[in-house]
């Protein structure tokens, strides 16, 4: 490898409407290397590599392509001088070939006609190069998603890449399918051009990658090759936390801590959804709060999901107090007592045009309707309820639930749960994006009914959360579970440590780079048919 | 976040929620109120009681169908095939008259609600769009509604009380007006106080939070499209009583583009999650009344085809997201 470089990014900044996303940020791609972007939620990963590839113009900084200053305006100008970006969900025509797709817009002519013997010829050539058997006659539509993703990766190259962008390249493809992708990254490495590689998994990473860029809410944290980083390093620099330091006493949890050892209130099982679960079981007793960490695209809201039945899941199986639940339906879930605060507050929680009443009733109406009507004076006592018990500020019951603030809002949803005495809650990052008031309010309520008996699967991203609210940190990576926290074990320290090498042996095997490789059985066929 | 709404006093928020709310709305029926006493001023005999019974007679198939439309669009849908549908249920009870009024008339309905519930259950179960799968129906429906009628004959009706369905009055009051207050009426009960209502605009609201808050979302997308079928059907058969006759070829014919525009010059956006009633009747009065009018004044029909379209075009316009 040579260490040429051929696009640089110097204090490149952007503002969106007064809101800073990007500042101050360095990129150094050399030829020939697989460079990783990494960070956690607004890290600034894809607004860099938007103005990278023109689809975004910048607000400061200066890019240089093969020390040359170049201003791409839109991805056009960016793709005539070779650098492509090839996106998550692949953009290309399904019903044309894998030629025309290729050459789309810039098909070679002649006499002002499409020469498709070229096109195929060189379509060929090309789909050769880079070591995939694709027949350039077929029709896209023909081909798995992995090859459509090869296909869009080679429609990328054939602008003459000098940089390539691969943003989350394997989210939708089998393990199997992934060894196809590192074998086109590997030739185009050969090649001399430099591929920008955004990937949450760590495997992949060290797998695959020279050297990794660190974001953190906007800022470049470092540049460092991946050979010699440990991964708790890397942990470290994405979440802005020193191995050294340890913070407490920051939030509003007063939590004893529960005995754990008796029978679980809710056991979910070797739960299993192709690349993004792989065999994780985690159980919940009465009371206890159990926290779940790990990076994003660790597994977390996965699992979330697929004990709320909210995705359908290959194999497992979950259990709340001892009785199964049928897999994939949300309705069991909830009629058994399970609650589920998502996310996605906006794209998964609130409807927007519906009043805070109507929203916070939602789960509720069918236990406060009478043959399908519903009866305006116990709706209307739950809501006061619960509108006074978790300080809902808001005009009035009726006023529309997209006025309200994030804090809010997020009341609104975990009334739309409680209203409902559920024996179990999932609660995914229930104090992102929420005002340091309504976060404590949120996260003393939590402890108060975790006290009252209910079980409460917690995801964060924030450690101190976890560390002060659980009495156990079950720790995700790359789909899998890694690691188990007790008592005092529970530290930032150990968390983060977890996150990157596993903890107590039961995944020491899955820590190192080659994890990929020791779960390449296909995925498995249903299982026999769940027992009683 | 960036939407936290201090509010001081709760009067405040009330009244300016109910303004937001009911904008559109008021809007529609501030439009209808100056159309209503501009002709009643300008066109001679106008204010006629007459005119007047005739403009609710005229409009009441249109606002039935409208009504079914309104709870489709509602959950971010559309009903193309609602005026084959009225075509096949008058069909059917035209055919089937000499078994007696209650079979005729209990297999068109039965019929407009299976068509319904065939559109719902595509729509929800294979995930197709409602606008393509609609869109077959309203091919396969006339088709099949021309079958029925022997090959596309024109069936003559000459069941007194059947045709009492489009002519006959209670008091003073039209039967068809009759039905077509008391479908407003209950569809209005339905949105407001039925958790089925409710279910209905949080599916066009937000599908993926509905489902995630144990909305069946399924059901209730099969419901509205059966509603919407059984309601056409409803339309259907008063249509055929009014004219004493199914013609399987004229029968509700364009009438799916009448509600559509009725719906939206009501204010229920097209794209689902809000949802007015009483806006879809007063939409469909409007677009009577223009029709009406421009006839009474011998101004050319294609006249009040232009001024419709800019009314449709002017509500979309008002009722655009404005952004936050």
């Amino acid at each position: 490898m040579t260490n040429e470089p051929v696009l640089r990014m110097e204090g490149i900044t952007k503002i969106f409407s007064g809101v800073t996303a990007l500042s101050n940020v360095s990129l150094e791609l050399e030829r020939g290397e697989v460079h990783a972007l990494v960070g956690e939620n607004g890290a600034g990963k894809s607004t860099l590599i938007k103005i990278m590839t023109g689809a975004y113009t910048r607000d400061g900084g200066q890019m240089f392509l093969e020390d040359r200053e170049v201003d791409f305006r839109t991805p056009e100008d960016a793709q005539d001088e070779g650098v492509v970006a090839v996106y998550q969900e692949v953009n290309l025509l399904t019903y044309r070939t894998v030629a025309e797709n290729i050459y789309l817009g810039r098909e070679p002519r002649r006499f002002g006609l499409i020469d498709w013997k070229r096109m195929n010829a060189e379509a060929a050539a090309l789909l050769k190069r880079l070591g995939l058997d694709i027949d350039p006659r077929a029709p896209l539509g023909s081909l798995n998603i992995a090859l459509r993703q090869m296909v869009a990766i080679a429609r990328g190259v054939s602008f003459n890449a000098k940089v390539v962008v691969l943003d989350e390249p394997t989210s939708s493809l089998t393990e199997h399918e992934v060894q196809i992708l590192y074998d086109v990254i590997r030739r185009l490495k050969s090649e001399g051009t430099a591929v920008v590689y955004i990937s949450h998994r760590f495997d992949e990473l060290y797998t695959v990658c020279d050297r990794v860029t660190i974001l953190r809410d906007g800022k470049f944290v470092a540049t460092r090759p991946l050979a010699g980083l440990e991964k708790i390093d890397l942990v470290c620099l994405m979440l802005g936390k020193q191995r050294e330091e340890l913070r407490q006493g920051t939030t509003a949890f007063k939590y004893a801590g529960a005995a754990a050892g008796e029978t679980p209130l809710m056991s979910a099982e070797n739960l299993k959804r192709g690349r993004k679960l792989n065999d994780v079981t985690v159980e919940v007793a009465r009371g206890e709060i159990v926290g779940m960490a790990g990076l994003l695209g660790s597994g977390r809201t996965e699992t979330a999901r697929a004990i709320f039945g909210a995705d359908n899941v290959e194999a497992g199986e979950v259990r709340l107090e001892g009785k199964t639940i049928k897999r994939g339906s949300v309705n069991e879930a909830i009629d058994s007592g399970i609650a589920f605060l998502t996310e996605d507050r906006k794209a998964e929680g609130i409807i927007p045009e519906l009043s805070v009443r109507e929203n916070l009733t939602l789960a509720a109406l069918p236990a406060l309707s009478t043959l399908g009507v519903v009866s305006r004076a116990r709706q209307q006592e739950i809501v006061d309820k619960f509108m006074k018990r978790l300080g809902i500020k808001a005009a009035n019951a009726d006023q529309k639930i997209r006025e309200l603030s994030g804090g809010n809002q997020q009341k609104v949803l975990l009334a739309r749960w409680l209203c409902k005495n559920p024996k179990f809650l999932i609660l995914d990052e229930p104090t992102r994006g929420i005002d340091i008031g309504a976060k404590g309010e949120i996260q003393s309520l939590v402890g108060e009914l975790a006290e009252s008996g209910l079980g409460v699967l917690m995801i964060s991203s924030e450690l101190e959360e976890l560390v002060e609210g659980s009495s156990r940190v079950v720790v995700m990576r790359d789909g899998q579970r890694v690691g188990e926290l007790r008592g005092d074990e529970i530290s930032q320290d150990n968390i983060i440590r977890a996150m990157a090498e596993g903890t107590t042996g039961e995944a020491t095997a899955a820590s190192t780079a080659t994890a990929h490789v020791t779960d390449t059985t296909p995925p498995a066929a249903e299982p026999p048919s769940k027992g009683a | 976040m960036q939407n936290a709404t201090p509010v001081n006093s709760a009067g405040a928020g009330t009244r300016r929620t109910l303004l937001a709310d009911y904008g559109p709305t008021y809007g529609a029926l501030a439009a209808l109120v100056l159309l209503v006493l501009a002709n009643a001023l300008l066109t001679p005999n106008f204010a006629d009681v007459n005119n007047l019974r005739n403009i609710l007679l005229q409009v009441a198939p249109t606002v039935l169908v409208a009504v079914g439309m309104t709870l489709v669009i509602a959950t971010g849908g559309i009903d193309l095939s609602v005026g084959s549908v009225m075509a096949i249920a008058a069909a059917l009870a035209a055919t089937n008259l000499e078994r007696g009024l209650l079979p005729a008339v209990l297999l068109g309905l039965v019929a407009a609600l299976a068509v319904g519930f065939i559109n719902g259950a595509l729509i929800s179960g294979f995930r197709i769009q409602p606008i393509i799968v609609t869109l077959a129906l309203l091919i396969t429906g006339r088709g099949v509604a021309q079958v029925i009628s022997r090959g596309g004959q024109i069936i003559l009706i000459d069941n007194r009380n059947f045709m009492s369905l489009g002519k006959g009055f209670v008091g003073p009051v039209p039967m068809s007006v009759l039905v077509m207050l008391l479908v407003v009426a209950v569809a209005i009960f339905v949105m407001r106080a039925t958790s089925f209502g409710r279910y209905v605009v949080a599916v066009g609201g937000n599908e993926a939070a509905a489902r995630l808050a144990g909305v069946k979302v399924h059901r209730t997308k099969i419901m509205v499209y059966a509603l919407s079928g059984l309601l056409a059907g409803l339309a259907g058969l008063i249509e055929a009583a009014k004219a004493e006759a199914s013609d399987a070829t004229k029968v509700g014919l364009y009438i799916e583009l009448d509600a559509i525009a009725a719906v939206v010059v009501g204010g229920t956006p097209l794209t689902g999650g809000r949802v007015t009633v009483v806006g879809t009747l007063i939409g469909a009065l409007i677009m009577q009344v223009i029709t009406t009018s421009f006839n009474m004044l011998g101004i050319g029909f294609a006249w009040s085809l232009v001024l419709k379209a800019a009314i449709i075009l002017v509500a979309v316009y008002i009722q655009r997201p404005r952004v936050a």
